[in-house]
């Protein structure tokens, strides 16, 4: 990679954080709860007898556990990809011929 | 990629669109960001059947790509991951509420629509079993709106950008925001249909719109962002993979 790519994607990343960080610096009274949950709330407004009829197999018990199992997905994701990168980066950097 | 199909993959494929017909057989039912039982039977009954045509051609797409492009299979996996990495992380956004994006644009683009189908909703699988987020019983509802109806617009948009001779990296950044927005409105639709209300249907997927699209937007941006960025590093990397799959080959002999 160029010097110059990585300074556009060190950019890119930081725009993306400021997206991410603007509502958390803007908006003060809201606990950013999940937008499903929301859904849920506008259904029990406009169709206020429907009751759902199924419940998930598995609730985690709480936030902890939750955000733990979001974490385990996150983390197997990032593995599969880091590993793919550290690949190629390395595959790249010995092998002369392959950089065209 | 275009896939030919041989003849018993032609047929299964035959086999699968039958269901969707005869769709009171079908039990694989549910979907993605709609919470478990929130779908009416019937609702749920048909997103799994609309879905199951779109799995098969997966299935036989990935099947190829690993036959014919073994290669690529390692850069297969990296889509499937990103998807899983991105749909897990949940963002903070302008209206106060959180959401997050799909990760399915990426892999669409790269490999075409018809894989991420597959891997969307291993991703679907993942979060309605362990997570209580989504629902066996929306399954099929929300594998439709973020791993076919999000990718297939990503696909879509990629191409027509490269058609008006966008630059590369700012379609794939288009295509995903794009796919990734369209994903809420499917399921504004699908709940709005499902949940009409006295107001009809369009109202109350006004309503629906306001809480999904809305929270949506800036994510939708970022997760453009994010797929230009890891594009633009699969480009000095891989190489030889993306040209085995076809994507920089035809790039070259249309510039």
């Amino acid at each position: 990679m160029s010097k110059k790519q990585v300074v556009t994607i060190l950019i890119l990343v930081l725009l993306c954080a400021a997206i991410l960080i603007f509502p958390l610096m803007t908006i003060r009274d809201s606990e950013f709860g999940g937008a499903d949950g929301q859904a849920e709330e506008v259904i029990a407004q406009i169709d206020p007898d429907y009751t759902p009829w199924a419940e998930n197999i598995l609730e985690p018990p709480g936030g902890e556990t939750e955000s733990l199992l979001f974490c385990l997905q996150t983390a197997l994701g990032a593995i599969v990809i880091g590993f793919g990168f550290g690949y190629l980066v390395a595959r790249k950097k010995y092998r002369a011929e392959e950089a065209v | 990629m275009k896939t030919k199909f041989t003849r018993p993959e032609r047929r299964l494929l035959a086999a699968s669109c039958a269901v969707p017909i005869t769709a009171a057989l079908c039990t694989n039912a549910g979907a993605m960001h709609i919470m478990e039982g929130f779908l009416p039977q019937g609702h749920a009954i048909a997103w799994g059947a609309v879905c199951l045509p779109f799995v098969v051609w997966g299935l036989i797409a990935m099947r190829k790509i690993v036959a014919q492009h073994r290669k690529a299979v390692l850069l297969l996996a990296m889509m499937g991951a990103y998807a899983f990495v991105l749909s897990a992380l949940k963002r903070p956004s302008v209206t106060g509420s959180s959401s997050h994006p799909t990760g399915t644009g990426l892999g669409a683009v790269l490999f075409g629509p018809a894989p991420m189908a597959v891997l969307g909703m291993i991703v679907l699988l993942f979060q309605a079993i362990l997570l209580a987020h989504g629902g066996l019983t929306t399954l099929g509802a929300n594998t439709f709106s973020m791993a076919i109806a999000g990718p297939f617009v990503s696909f879509g948009v990629y191409r027509l950008c490269r058609k008006l001779k966008v630059n590369r990296l700012v379609s794939v950044g288009i295509a995903c925001a794009l796919g990734d927005l369209f994903t809420y409105c499917i399921t504004a639709a699908q709940l709005a249909l499902a949940h009409p209300g006295e107001q009809g249907v369009l109202a109350s997927m006004a309503e629906f719109l306001g809480v999904f699209a809305l929270t949506q937007i800036p994510l939708a941006i970022v997760e453009g962002i994010l797929s230009a960025i890891v594009l633009m590093m699969l480009e000095s990397f891989a190489k030889p993979e993306l040209r085995e799959i076809g994507f920089l080959q035809k790039e070259v002999v249309k510039a």
